[in-house]
């Protein structure tokens, strides 16, 4: 039985589409999903995000633990500053892609993917033993809601007297949002500005019909994870279970930057990502016809040789065509993806397909 | 509650077939909860007008967002026409199922007798949800 998040009541009075996600019943959409696609990119969409984890890592030793437990510098990061990183095993697999908020000069908090919360918190504190920090996982405590799109700052300036014009991208700071307490933060997962904002379950759904309120005139609509996912497709982002997995490295991403072997001490998957070497890189395809390729898909070259596989595919709703993202052979040159039997051709495209005018 | 038109036969597999009482040439779309199950529409591939189908197979695909069906001929025939509007905007299948969203129109050798009347298909999507 899947898990409702504390806003389940007002997806259902909203007639959303429910769907499995991880082990919680999520919003797939409320409406027409490419209608809440565009409006994030022209306006701006409102989502739940409470299947998200929140671990608090706290104590004098808390940044040389996570210093230790994850591939990027933490302690190099000041507080009020959040930072993209990942956990890797010691065969340098990814366990998960995070963020970590730096909320003081001895506290964090990790946000990690529903699917794999748990495991992170257990391995945080695995990793934490000999570093004076207490790892705590506080998920269930947490709702997230995420307000994205051009529209965002203007929506939640109405609800909140904090400096939001002071909240550059991948910060966070505590403050209060319609009466709530909150963490606001400048990030996200659609390739818009916005704001994600950590509460107390029990103030969510008052946080939810106050941003809705505020949103009204500005174009604001609930989006589900239908639209999050062509979102970040179209961003570029990748997403844990599909281009990011245990049999998978960072370089393998293209994301070898968040490894930050220029640290100080030793971190979980070091000497295997030092040594690692990827014969695949992450692509964009662009589809010349309609149908639309689904991850698993065979990529193949001119030949009809299968070059790769498709790890995230749909239509773009931006683009007007379908997109993918694709691991393929280093060395290969991608012709087209077989869709049921048939090659379709396609356009290898740098990533993102899509970004934001400044 | 989607729409389910009395006037209409239906099958297992959400299509609606329309024209029967003329006995000649019948008109074939999916029905609106099945396009509503799908989400947005993105991609319609039709049977080639002229083929000659069987009931039950598969004669072109219904893409969406998040997932692609098969398309069944819910009676044997020949196909004498197919909507190139539809084609071109996949769209109307949610905005009209029953109307512009059409699909195709097939000239039927006999009655079928294995169609769903408006009850029986409301009984079966009441069952589905």
């Amino acid at each position: 039985m899947s898990r409702p998040t504390p806003l389940h009541e007002v997806h259902q009075s909203l007639g959303a589409t429910l769907t499995d996600f991880a082990g919680w019943l999520m919003p797939l959409r409320y409406g027409s999903e490419s209608a809440e696609h565009t409006a994030v990119r022209t306006a701006a969409g409102l989502f739940d995000l409470s299947h998200m984890g929140e671990i608090h890592v706290t104590g004098e030793g808390a940044a040389d633990a996570l210093d230790h437990a994850l591939v990027g510098n933490l302690g190099g990061l000041s507080p009020g500053r959040a930072r993209y990183t990942m956990m890797c095993d010691a065969d340098g697999g990814i366990v998960d892609d995070l963020i970590v908020y730096r909320l003081s000069a001895e506290e964090f908090m990790v946000c990690a993917n529903a699917s794999n919360y748990l495991r992170v918190a257990q391995e945080l504190t695995d990793r934490s033993k000999n570093h004076d920090a207490v790892v705590d996982d506080r998920s269930d405590s947490y709702a997230l809601l995420a307000v994205q799109g051009p529209r965002s700052p203007q929506i939640l300036a109405k609800l909140t007297d904090a400096d939001l014009d002071g909240l550059k991208y991948y910060t966070g700071l505590p403050g209060t949002v319609a009466g709530v307490e909150a963490l606001i933060a400048r990030t996200g997962y659609t390739g818009e500005d916005g704001f994600e904002l950590f509460v107390a379950a029990d103030d969510a759904v008052k946080l939810w019909h106050a941003l809705m309120e505020a949103g009204s005139d500005e174009g604001l609509v609930p989006a589900g994870l239908s639209a999050r996912d062509t979102l970040r497709l179209e961003a570029g982002m990748p997403l844990y279970g599909n281009e990011l997995t245990s049999a998978t490295t960072p370089m393998d991403a293209g994301l070898g930057r968040v490894v930050r072997f220029d640290k100080a001490g030793d971190f979980v998957g070091r000497a295997a990502l030092s040594a690692a070497e990827t014969g695949r890189r992450l692509v964009g395809l662009v589809m010349k016809g309609r149908r639309v390729p689904r991850h698993g898909f065979a990529v193949v070259d001119a030949g009809g040789a299968v070059v790769g596989e498709v790890t995230s595919g749909a239509p773009s709703p931006s683009i007007g065509r379908p997109i993918a993202m694709a691991y393929v052979d280093v060395n290969a040159t991608p012709a087209a993806v077989d869709i049921r039997g048939s090659h379709e051709p396609v356009d290898v495209v740098d990533l993102p397909f899509y970004r934001r005018k400044k | 509650m989607s729409s389910i038109p009395d006037e209409l036969s239906y099958t297992k597999e959400h299509e609606w077939v329309a024209g029967l009482d003329d006995g000649l040439t019948v008109t074939v779309g999916i029905t609106a909860y099945a396009a509503e199950s799908l989400g947005d529409v993105v991609y319609v591939q039709l049977p080639e007008a002229g083929a000659t189908v069987e009931a039950g197979d598969a004669v072109g695909e219904v893409e969406s967002t998040k997932s692609v069906s098969d398309i069944y001929a819910p009676v044997g025939g020949e196909i004498v026409e197919i909507n190139q509007t539809v084609v071109d905007d996949p769209s109307l299948v949610n905005s009209d199922p029953y109307g512009d969203g059409w699909l195709f129109r097939v000239r039927i050798e006999g009655a079928p007798d294995d169609l769903l009347t408006n009850e029986e298909y409301a009984t079966l999507t009441a069952a589905e949800s």
